[in-house]
């Protein structure tokens, strides 16, 4: 029972750490991207439809990732290119992925994915690992696509604080203009990093139509994408943190299921994610520190000409 | 290679033709999205424009549309303008719909005039807590404004939801989940054939726009916009500005509600805020903050709901269609800014514009 819950909880904080990385990457190239709402919607879809047609669960995440990175790619040109507002271009993006997930998605209503494909994604447990009393069971014996979520945490964390990209990366998003003088290509930095973001968030869309629903609704995000962009101040923009508050939201999400035997209203349970999200913020905002401070050039155009 | 340059040259005359010609690229690309679907584009576009403007049934049902849209829209551009997202307008309005309903369903034994009047109170109050909530936390722990407000959208849909299933909902509904309809007494009159919220809304936009063009709160609003450490050195209690800028912002948007559930509803239900509040952050911005850009821009807005309505049943194109069109003319008007504010020019000609 109890690691039934757990195992729930791993499955249902997946598509917000996918998105949570994605946004983290963004925010650390100096852009916040309000649009991760829209481009796991396009996400979502883009992965469900190719899944429906193809039957390859391959594809189908592919077509996530690049439907995702494509439309990261209309908030890039717009951010990046033409220094237009980052918050009224990602909530832009986010009302264009909805309506066109919407508009798309009406042919995927009541369809149902291949054996295969829901087959793929069934849990395989990790030999020894998994023998772990408790934990094994909860943690590593999950679907392939949960055991990538935790080495993408990994990596994103390596790749921040080990190598030299990622050292430049935070760079470009603390001081452009430092960065640029000592000859790191910013926009270059700054266009690669958001598509890598929305191909994540797209990634975190398909998670949820493909393996955790498994079938097409309409919004089906249902307000996550936003939940991701709090998690990444929860976070601290720490890769590692986010893979705890991932799961810690993720637990929040579901617990309403399992309340509802104590006779409180399923309508008033679905508020706690949503309210959590808030109690968090407000409490991540009181204790101002330092490491816990964004990065520097967060949503300022950087303008060369102008340096 | 082509570099910026910074224009000086620029009319507002210039400025308008470069958002239009945006605006027809904007129609073109969405042109060829439904091209891509399979449909005619123009053939698509005249009946979305006859959908909307057909006959006078379909003029009034596109005015009903416009009025929610071009209140929220001025509720929130109040906001924007001190660079607050206030993206909360979904919930504003359900909860200034929650407050008047209570009114309504409560009081209806009050006089006609009287009960809307208490109603239009209360829908206000609803409205402004709902965003004075947020504006709270921006002030005292400078909380992201913008993931707060879109919260409380959820948590309001959720409340209201939870009304209609559990306590306020209708005995007589034979279990259906609805709420009671309001008494002839809560339901606003029409004027030449469109409820009374068209008028309301006139005098608001037209005090709103008086107000941040002439009065001192209007000014200092536009202060903190351009600069908070400005507004303070000028001795403007900036706090103080937000928490009631905000709390109007948001009663606009309760009054929305209270007038969707009036009018329009005539009951309170968790989808009578139907997207306004998203659709007016758009309006809003592509009327650049100004209050009588507004009304034409909602109106347009209005036609292609109404119009995206109507093309669902006449060509089985899914209403979101509506909802990309929208969105990619914002892009194309965000990124035309760009064009307003700076020229490209050849590479080749850098020295002598340095100097």
């Amino acid at each position: 029972m109890i690691t039934a819950f757990f195992t729930a909880v791993i499955i249902a904080g997946t598509p917000l750490l996918f998105a949570t990385l994605g946004e983290l990457i963004t925010e650390k190239a100096g852009h916040l991207n309000l649009g991760v709402e829209g481009m796991m919607l396009i996400g979502a879809v883009a992965g469900f439809g190719v899944g429906l047609y193809t039957s390859n669960p391959i594809f189908a995440m592919i077509a996530a990732m690049i439907a995702g990175a494509a439309s990261a790619l209309i908030y890039g040109f717009l951010t990046v290119t033409l220094r237009a507002n980052q918050v009224v271009s990602g909530l832009s993006l986010t009302i264009f992925g909805t309506g066109l997930s919407s508009y798309i998605g009406t042919a995927f209503v009541g369809q149902k994915l291949s054996e295969g494909i829901i087959n793929f994604y069934n849990p395989v447990a990790i030999p020894l690992l998994s023998e772990i009393p408790f934990i094994g069971q909860i943690v590593f014996n999950q679907d392939i696509f949960i055991y990538f979520g935790y080495l993408l945490a990994v990596l994103v964390g390596i790749y921040l604080y080990k190598t030299r990209l990622g050292q430049n990366l935070v760079a470009v998003g603390e001081n452009p203009a430092a960065a640029d003088a000592s000859g790191i290509n910013v926009n270059l930095y700054k266009y690669v990093h958001i598509l890598m973001g929305g191909a994540l968030c797209g990634l975190g869309g398909a998670y949820l139509s493909i393996v955790e629903v498994p079938q097409w609704q309409d919004n089906i995000t249902a307000g996550r994408g936003w939940i991701a962009i709090a998690l990444v101040i929860f976070c601290k923009w720490n890769p590692y943190k986010a893979l705890f508050g991932a799961y810690l939201f993720g637990g929040l999400s579901i617990i309403g299921f399992r309340l509802q035997q104590f006779n409180i209203s399923q309508n008033l349970l679905d508020m706690l994610p949503y309210l959590v999200t808030i109690i968090v913020l407000v409490l991540s905002s009181v204790k101002h520190s330092k490491e816990s401070a964004p990065p520097q050039g967060l949503s300022v155009p950087y303008f060369r000409e102008e340096r | 290679m082509l570099r910026m340059v910074k224009r000086t040259d620029m009319t507002s005359d210039k400025a308008a033709l470069i958002r239009v010609f945006s605006i027809l690229c904007a129609l073109f690309t969405a042109g060829l999205f439904i091209a891509i679907m399979g449909h005619n584009p123009i053939h698509v576009f005249s009946s979305m424009f006859m959908g909307a403007f057909g006959s006078v049934f379909r003029i009034k049902d596109t005015l009903t549309i416009s009025i929610p849209l071009i209140l929220t829209s001025v509720g929130i551009m109040i906001a924007f303008k001190m660079k607050f997202w206030n993206i909360g307008g979904e919930g504003q309005i359900l909860m200034g719909a929650f407050f008047a309903s209570f009114i309504a369903l409560n009081f209806d034994s009050v006089p006609k005039p009287l009960l809307l009047l208490m109603m239009f109170i209360a829908g206000f109050i609803g409205g402004g807590l709902w965003a004075l909530l947020p504006a709270f936390l921006k002030v005292k722990f400078d909380t992201n404004e913008t993931i707060i407000t879109l919260m409380l959208n959820y948590i309001a849909i959720k409340w209201i939801t939870y009304l209609q299933y559990g306590p306020w909902k209708d005995p007589k509904s034979m279990g259906f989940p609805k709420i009671a309809n309001f008494s002839d007494a809560a339901i606003l009159p029409k004027i030449l054939g469109v409820h009374a919220g068209w008028l309301i809304t006139l005098v608001i936009v037209v005090v709103v726009a008086v107000m941040m063009k002439y009065s001192k709160k209007g000014y200092e609003i536009a202060v903190v916009g351009e600069s908070i450490d400005t507004a303070k050195y000028s001795g403007i209690n900036v706090n103080r500005v937000i928490l009631s800028a905000l709390f109007v912002s948001g009663g606009l948007c309760g009054i929305v509600g209270m007038m969707e559930a009036s009018a329009v509803n005539q009951t309170l239900t968790a989808s009578l805020s139907a997207g306004y509040g998203y659709t007016a952050i758009i309006t809003t911005w592509l009327s650049a903050l100004n209050a009588a850009v507004i009304i034409p821009v909602s109106i347009l807005f209005a036609a292609m709901i109404k119009g995206g309505s109507f093309i669902q049943t006449a060509f089985q194109i899914p209403q979101a269609a509506a909802d990309v069109l929208q969105s990619i003319i914002l892009f194309f008007v965000i990124g035309s800014e760009f064009f307003v504010q700076y020229k490209l020019v050849p590479k080749s000609s850098k020295k002598e514009e340095r100097t």
